[in-house]
């Protein structure tokens, strides 16, 4: 007999990049299949082949022994495929049921939308997946665990067979979660397949049959739940040799002098309360799965967003850090996550952009900026953090991304911060550059700077920190120092695979 | 009138000979890249066809008039500049203009004597654009709602001190800041020159310019990096009031009355003369040189038009078609 699904030897490459090499997968009817791995080890490229977003390069897709050719989205619809993504893709004006029909809307025979049997079908839909949702109001008005119920539905209105749900659980909160399980326990009964991809171990033993797990674009085994323990699974997500490219951890932190003491910070209500310390010329890296709430914090503790409630006492003495520009006085300055949108202002020029927040220090005593006191300070920065342009009036849209954050982290060193927060430093960085920026993050540290680093690269966390806050959910669940600074045990931490708090 | 013209393209050519290609073409790839450069071509495409269908258009008498004519559309859209750099707007400027005319006016006819009126006027305008900045930078609303809902209010405001009437009865010494000459000059033309002045140094060799420039260019950026957004969007609207009240009260010296219906549709003018000297209506790329020169095209376009004796309708409709395609022209070339 063949299976629901069946995906054989998938390949894929991007320009630059071999995403998938030789996957092939099988989901059979009314089975919950994990997918498994770290981030970007090529689950969603997997993902987005089975729903016709990419073309593979070889392989096939079958569906009820039926080889599929899908050209787009719609080819996978048709075929019984659906996807929840990470992201709804609900219009949150409409309300539930004229979601569920967005394209094609049943009408009656005047061609006047036909709202009386939308309803009642879309009634029918929740029924079978035993919730009960106001379908009067717009659906922003529902949970988030609701509007994900929506767009189940949704699939199944389509006549989905396949559902491949992308980390549904990560912004539900537990009571959520179990309330998806019931429905997906429910589909199961009805013969839905189920992809469902998760860094949760917990949920993954609660509710799948079998994982498959890549790693680095590869699958590295596939296991039925019962007989796989959680160490052998992380073992298997992480267990590739760390490449040895990283400068060596001169630790400059003598463990003493603590630049900062977050001796609270609670960013909702609802929020979990941190605290952690951060050490004169020390690298602490920010672990965690996407999503769990280490950008947030970051954003939190500079004042660049709104917390609930903080305490954060700097060089000794206690600061309420309203905004990024008091951070900036107390010597604490932020490499935001995305370059482009947060970091630089495109139009300017090198010079403008390594300037844009010290002005004052290249105007002497007067309004007038000192252009060529403003030139020289630039042309040093750009040689000590070696940016690669024909000069300071290049504009930095014309920069590779490499160059781009050097010009970012030349404009802190302008200041001379003490303090500096990178987030996701080497993101669309090449691999050369990578290594110029982990240099320039130690020489950093030499010079008694301190750095956060958030990423969601394991091996950079491993290589670059000297100490490692383990994120989940909100909170940091763990901080690791020296040896304990290791793949398995930040993946077991980061997942929930540690049983022990 | 055909004397200007062949004139002016013997003095190119003399420059070409002169220069030598390679250089020439590097100065003028250098010059295309500056946002004066397609506004600037343009006002002399208006300039020359101007001078070339209208004898009258290129003497020193009609000339200084057109100057004196921009002039208050030119101050108002100095402000404008900064806010529109900024990715804002500001639509008030027209009442305020009014507002600040009237109150002026008011005051010097209940016997303040003329600085100390002229000084109040400004402050209104001051405040007026404060408020607008407060809605904008703190509130977060977006600009064009807030100048919107000021934009009566200021009108409005104008109406209620005047009761609907011109002020008059004002002292002749007033008289000199719209009529009178200093170096040559007529005085609107040289408060223009001077409002123009300073703002280049703001916007060029300070600070408060380059944040502008920045919270135009990508404001979370700036933001995120330390600069305090909220303060220099304040002061951009600040800055914007005032030369409204500027304008207004060189208006009101002008016409030695206070007219609180005065400067009705100026905010239009003042964003067109604007867009047309290729700042974009984006924010963050413009300069305020071009808004001089859009100010020009518009006045030579206004004063051309009716030398030519084309009716205001016709004018109308001219006028709307060559700003669509000035900046159809901006959009295509001048990145």
């Amino acid at each position: 007999m063949s299976s629901l699904l069946s995906l054989e030897h998938i390949s894929k490459s991007f320009p630059g990049v071999k995403a998938l090499t030789d996957i092939s997968l099988r989901l059979e009817e009314g089975e919950i299949h994990a997918l498994l791995g770290e981030n970007g080890a090529g689950k969603s490229t997997l993902m987005k082949i089975l729903c016709g977003i990419h073309n593979p390069d070889t392989g096939t897709i079958t569906i009820n022994g039926e080889q599929m050719h899908f050209y787009n989205y719609h080819n996978a619809i048709d075929a019984g495929v659906g996807i929840i993504f990470q992201e709804f893709s609900l219009i949150p004006y409409l309300n539930a049921f004229e979601n569920i029909f967005l394209g094609r809307e049943l009408t009656n025979r005047f061609g006047m939308l036909d709202r009386a049997s939308m309803r009642k079908k879309a009634e029918a839909l929740f029924q079978r997946l035993s919730v009960d949702i106001d379908l009067t109001v717009p659906v922003h008005h529902l949970s988030v665990a609701e509007q994900q119920f929506v767009e189940i539905a949704k699939a199944l209105s389509l006549d989905a067979r396949i559902l491949v749900l992308d980390e549904p659980t990560a912004t539900l909160t537990p009571n959520e979660a179990d309330h998806l399980f019931r429905i997906m326990r429910e589909l199961k009964s009805q013969g839905v397949g189920m992809i469902f991809i998760s860094h949760h171990m917990e949920e993954i033993y609660e509710v799948c049959d079998r994982i498959t797990v890549l790693r680095d674009g590869c699958k590295v085994g596939e296991c039925a739940v019962q007989t796989t323990d959680v160490d052998d699974l992380v073992e298997l997500m992480v267990g590739r040799k760390i490449e040895n490219n990283f400068p060596p951890k001169v630790t400059h932190a003598d463990g003493h002098e603590v630049v900062i003491d977050v001796r609270s910070i609670q960013l909702t209500k609802d929020a979990p309360v941190n605290s952690f310390q951060l050490q004169k010329g020390e690298i602490l890296g920010f672990a965690g799965l996407v999503g769990s709430g280490r950008t947030e914090l970051a954003m939190g503790l500079l004042g660049a967003t709104p917390v609930y409630r903080k305490e954060v006492v700097v060089n000794g003495r206690p600061e309420t850090l309203k905004s990024p520009a008091d951070a900036l006085n107390c010597g604490i300055g932020l490499l935001p996550e995305s370059r482009k949108t947060e970091g630089l202002v495109l139009p300017f020029s090198i010079r403008e952009n390594i300037t844009l927040n010290n002005l004052a220090k290249h105007c002497g005593k007067g309004f007038i900026i000192d252009r060529r006191d403003e030139g020289q300070v630039v042309d040093e920065l750009m040689r000590k953090v070696r940016v690669k342009a024909p000069d300071h009036e290049t504009p930095v849209g014309n920069l590779s991304g490499g160059n781009q954050q050097k010009v970012v982290i030349a404009r802190w060193l302008n200041h001379e911060c003490k303090v500096l927060i990178f987030d996701e430093p080497t993101r669309g960085i090449d691999v050369g550059a990578k290594h110029e920026i982990y240099r320039l993050m130690r020489a950093l540290t030499a010079l008694g700077i301190s750095i956060i680093m958030i990423s969601s690269e394991l091996p950079e966390v491993v290589g670059v920190s000297d100490r490692v806050a383990v994120f989940r959910q909100g909170r940091i669940v763990k901080t690791l120092a020296g040896d304990a600074v290791n793949s398995n045990e930040i993946m077991r931490h980061a997942t929930g695979g540690a049983r022990d708090e | 009138m055909r004397l200007g013209v062949p004139a002016m393209s013997n003095l190119t050519e003399t420059k070409v000979q002169n220069q030598g290609h390679s250089v020439m073409s590097l100065q003028l790839s250098k010059w295309r890249k500056s946002p004066v450069f397609y506004p600037l071509v343009g006002f002399i495409v208006i300039f020359v066809a101007m001078a070339f269908v209208n004898e009258n258009f290129l003497t020193t008498n009609n000339l200084s008039n057109v100057a004196r004519q921009v002039s208050i559309n030119a101050i108002i859209a100095v402000g404008m500049t900064c806010a529109i750099l900024t990715g804002g707007i500001d639509l008030s400027v027209g009442a305020v203009m009014a507002l600040a005319g009237t109150v002026t006016a008011g005051l010097m006819a209940a016997g303040m004597p003329p600085e100390a009126a002229v000084l109040a006027g400004l402050m209104v305008g001051a405040l007026f654009g404060a408020g607008n900045g407060a809605f904008v930078a703190y509130a977060k609303m977006p600009p064009i709602i807030v100048t919107l809902a000021t934009m009566g209010i200021a009108r409005g405001l104008a109406l209620i001190y005047t009761g609907g009437y011109p002020v008059s009865g004002l002292p002749d010494s007033f008289a000199f800041l719209g009529r009178g000459e200093l170096f040559g000059l007529q005085l609107p033309i040289l408060v223009m020159l001077v409002v123009f002045a300073l703002a280049y140094i703001l916007l060029n060799k300070t600070p408060i310019g380059r944040y502008i420039y920045a919270i135009g260019g990508n404001e979370e950026a700036a933001r995120l990096s330390g600069v305090r957004v909220s303060r220099y969007k304040l002061m951009v609207y600040t800055l914007s009031g005032t030369t409204a009240a500027i304008a207004g009260i060189v208006l009101t010296s002008r016409l030695m009355s206070g007219q609180p219906n005065s400067g009705i549709g100026f905010e239009l003018d003042a964003i067109a003369a604007v867009v047309l000297g290729g700042t974009a209506i984006a924010g963050g790329r413009g300069a305020i040189i071009g808004t001089l020169v859009g100010a020009m095209m518009l006045g030579v376009l206004n004063n051309g038009l009716n030398l030519m004796g084309v009716s205001p309708y016709v004018q109308n409709v001219i006028k709307g078609g060559i700003i669509l395609l000035a900046i159809y022209i901006g959009r295509t070339r001048g990145k």
